[in-house]
C-alpha cells in the first residue's frame, strides 16, 4: 500500500512540488489507481516477451548530414529568461 | 453564395464548390466564422479563433491562380491545441505552456498548410491529452453541441466539438487511448486514428509516444479520408513514421460481401448502455444486409489491457513531461530560491491535477524496484494484447464495437473518480496498445445523443477501414445535427431508455 512518505518521495524524484492538501489526496487516488493496475499480477507473464515496438520495424539509418536548423534567437525565443544569448537559471546549491 | 448550412456542408462538397467558382474561400470562411460568432460563447470549442488571419489568407487564396492553390486550398480548418504551429500559440490547455508561441510547425499541420487550408483556429482538449471529456482542461470547459449539459468526450473534444457545431470544416486531433474516437463518437462524426505511424509525430506535443496518433475529425467517411490522404507518410523528422504500403483512396464501397466482421465479447459487457447497445446491434444488421457476416469473438486480455495502458501511458508521460521545467519555454516560478525548487514550484504550479496525477503514477511506476513489477510487467501485457488482435484478424477482416459504452455524460458527473474515468475507454485503449487502426462513425442517438460505432482493422488496413465505414455509413444515414439544446433550462432529454433512433426511419428499434 502506498503511503503519504512514498508519494513524497516519488514527488521529489519527479520535481513535483505537491501541496500538503495534494499530497493527502494523491495518496488516496494513488493507492486506488495502483489496486486497479495491479491486476496485472494476475498473469503468468514469465514466457511473455515485452512488446517495446508494434511495428516489425527496425532502427532507421541517414547520413550524417548537416542541415539548416533553428537559429539561436529563435531557440531562446521563448525562455522566460535569458542572459548572454543563453538561457538563465537560479543558482544551483542554497540546499 | 447560396444558403451554405455548416453543419451539414462536407470537405468534400466544399472542395467541389470551391473548384467549381461556385463558392470562394472568403465566402466559406465567414461561413464558419459567422457560425463560431453565433455558438462559441455557448461551446467553447477553441483555445484561440484567428478570425483575422483566417479571413486573410482566404482572400489571398481567392486571389492567387487556380493552377497554383493546393489539393485542399481554402478549406476551413481546427488544429487540436497540442500541434505546435509557427507563431501562433500552442497552450495544450496547459497553464505551464500558457505563453508559449511555437518556433516550428508539426509535420502533419505543415501539410495541410502546404495545401493551402485555411486554419481557423487551437481547440480545446484535455491538459497534455489526458482525459475523456476535455474538463481537464486549464483554459475553459467545452460543451456538447448536442446537449450543452453535456462533455464533448476527450481529449479532442473541442475538435470534435468544432466539427459537430459547424465551427469547422473539419479538424485534426490526436488518439492515445480514444482521444479521437470517444469525442467524435459523442458529437456524432467521424474520428480515425490510423496506423501507429501513419501520421508524423513531429511538433505533437508529446503525451505517451508509442501510443499517440494524429488523426482526422470530419463529418463524413470520405472527407475522413480526403482529411487522412494529405497528413499520412513518412517524415524524416520522426523516425517511428512509416509510408503506407498504398495511399488513402476516397472509399467507393456499396456492398461489403463476404466481409468477415468479429463482434469481440468483452467490448459489450455490463458497462454498455441499453441505448448504445441497440443502435450498436442495429448497426450490425445493416452489415449483413450489406452482405457481411457478423460472428462473436473473444479478445480475451481486454481486462488487462487497462490496466496495462495505465502504467505505460502515465510512465511515458512521465518521462515526455519532464521538459516542462521553466528553463526553455513555458511558465516559470518566481518564488524559487534554487534551480531545483524552481523545477518544483514551476511543475507545481504550471500542472493541473490529472496531469500530476499521471506524472506519478509514472514516476511510481519506472521508479527503482518498481520497473519490473509494473513496466515490463505491462509491457508483457502489451504483447498478449496485440497477440488477441492478430489471433482475430486471421478470421476476421474487421471487428466492430460501440466506440464508447455510454453516450455523452453529463459535465462533472466523472471528475471526483479518476479511475471511473479511466474505465470508460475500454473500448478504445486495447487498439493503440497494439497500434492498429480504428475509425468511430455515428450509428445513430440514444436519448438524443449520438451513439459512435467503432471499426477497428488489422495495420495498414486504413484503406479497406475506410470503404467499410463508407458502405455502413449509407446504410445507416444518419442526418441529425445537434440542437444545442440546453438540458439545464430546457425540459428532461425525451426518448425512453434503451432505444435507438436515426433521423433515418426503420433503421433502428424504437
Amino acid at each position: 500500500m502506498i503511503t503519504e512518505a512514498d508519494v513524497r518521495y516519488v514527488a521529489g524524484l519527479a520535481r513535483l512540488r505537491l501541496e500538503p492538501d495534494e499530497l493527502a489526496r494523491m495518496t488516496d487516488e494513488l493507492a486506488k489507481i495502483l489496486a486497479h493496475v495491479d491486476k496485472i499480477g494476475e498473469l503468468d507473464l514469465s514466457h511473455v516477451t515485452p512488446l517495446a515496438h508494434v511495428l516489425d520495424v527496425v532502427n532507421v539509418m541517414r547520413q550524417d548530414r548537416e542541415l539548416p536548423s533553428l537559429d539561436q534567437e529563435a531557440a531562446l525565443r521563448n525562455a522566460p529568461a535569458v542572459t548572454d544569448m543563453s538561457f538563465r537559471v537560479p543558482r544551483m546549491s542554497q540546499r | 453564395m447560396i444558403g451554405l448550412d455548416p453543419l451539414r456542408l462536407t470537405a468534400v462538397q466544399a472542395k467541389r464548390l470551391l473548384t467549381g467558382g461556385e463558392v470562394s474561400a472568403a465566402e466559406l470562411t465567414s461561413v464558419y466564422l459567422d457560425q463560431i460568432g453565433a455558438v462559441e460563447g455557448r461551446v467553447g470549442a477553441y483555445v484561440l479563433v484567428r478570425a483575422d488571419d483566417a479571413a486573410r489568407y482566404a482572400a489571398r487564396i481567392d486571389s492567387e491562380a487556380t493552377a497554383v492553390r493546393g489539393a485542399l486550398a481554402g478549406l476551413p480548418t481546427a488544429v487540436k491545441d497540442n500541434m505546435v504551429t509557427e507563431g501562433v500559440a500552442t497552450t495544450c490547455a496547459s497553464r505551464i505552456l500558457s505563453n508559449y508561441v511555437p518556433v516550428y510547425t508539426a509535420t502533419a499541420v505543415r501539410r495541410l498548410f502546404d495545401e493551402h487550408v485555411v486554419m481557423l483556429g487551437k481547440t480545446n482538449m484535455d491538459e497534455f491529452a489526458m482525459g475523456s471529456s476535455t474538463e481537464n482542461s486549464s483554459v475553459h470547459v467545452t460543451h456538447n453541441p448536442w446537449d450543452l449539459a453535456t462533455v464533448p468526450g476527450g481529449s479532442s473534444g473541442g475538435s470534435a466539438a468544432a466539427v459537430a457545431a459547424g465551427e469547422a470544416l473539419w479538424a485534426l486531433g490526436s488518439d492515445t487511448g480514444g482521444s479521437i474516437r470517444q469525442p467524435a463518437a459523442l458529437c456524432g462524426i467521424v474520428g480515425m486514428k490510423p496506423t501507429y505511424g501513419v501520421v508524423s509525430r513531429y511538433g505533437l506535443v508529446a503525451f505517451a509516444s508509442s501510443l499517440d496518433q494524429i488523426g482526422p475529425l470530419t463529418r463524413s467517411v470520405s472527407d475522413c479520408a480526403l482529411l487522412l490522404r494529405h497528413i499520412a507518410g513518412k517524415d524524416p523528422r520522426d523516425a517511428t513514421s512509416v509510408e503506407l504500403p498504398a495511399g488513402i483512396e476516397l472509399p467507393t464501397a456499396e456492398r461489403l460481401d463476404g466481409l468477415r466482421v468479429g463482434v469481440p465479447a468483452e467490448y459489450l459487457g455490463a458497462g454498455v448502455d441499453p441505448g448504445v447497445r441497440s443502435c450498436f446491434e442495429s448497426a450490425l444488421r445493416l452489415i449483413e444486409g450489406l452482405g457481411g457476416t457478423i460472428e462473436e469473438t473473444s479478445l480475451p486480455h481486454t481486462e488487462y489491457a487497462l490496466p496495462a495502458y495505465y502504467i505505460l501511458a502515465p510512465a511515458e508521460a512521465s518521462a515526455n513531461l519532464a521538459r516542462f521545467d521553466g528553463v526553455r519555454y513555458g511558465h516559470r516560478s518566481e518564488k524559487a530560491e534554487d534551480l531545483i525548487e524552481m523545477y518544483e514550484r514551476t511543475r507545481g504550479e504550471g500542472f493541473g491535477p490529472e496531469v500530476k496525477r499521471r506524472i506519478m503514477i509514472g514516476t511510481y511506476a519506472l521508479s527503482s524496484g518498481y520497473y519490473d513489477a509494473y513496466y515490463g510487467q505491462a509491457q508483457r501485457v502489451r504483447r498478449l494484447v496485440q497477440e488477441d488482435f492478430l489471433a482475430a484478424f486471421s478470421r476476421f477482416d474487421v471487428l466492430v464495437s460501440p466506440t464508447s459504452p455510454t453516450v455523452a455524460f453529463p459535465i462533472g458527473s466523472r471528475t471526483a473518480d479518476p479511475l471511473a474515468m479511466y474505465l470508460s475507454d475500454v473500448c478504445t485503449i486495447p487498439v493503440n496498445l497494439a497500434g492498429l487502426p480504428a475509425l468511430s462513425l455515428p450509428c445513430g442517438l440514444s436519448d438524443g445523443l449520438p451513439v459512435g460505432f467503432q471499426l477497428i482493422g488489422p495495420t495498414f488496413s486504413e484503406n479497406r477501414l475506410l470503404d467499410v465505414a463508407f458502405a455502413l455509413e449509407m446504410a445507416i444515414g444518419f442526418d441529425a445535427v445537434p440542437s444545442f439544446r440546453d438540458a439545464r433550462i430546457a425540459t428532461p432529454r425525451g426518448g425512453s431508455a434503451g432505444s435507438c433512433s436515426s433521423a433515418n426511419e426503420g433503421v433502428c428499434d424504437g
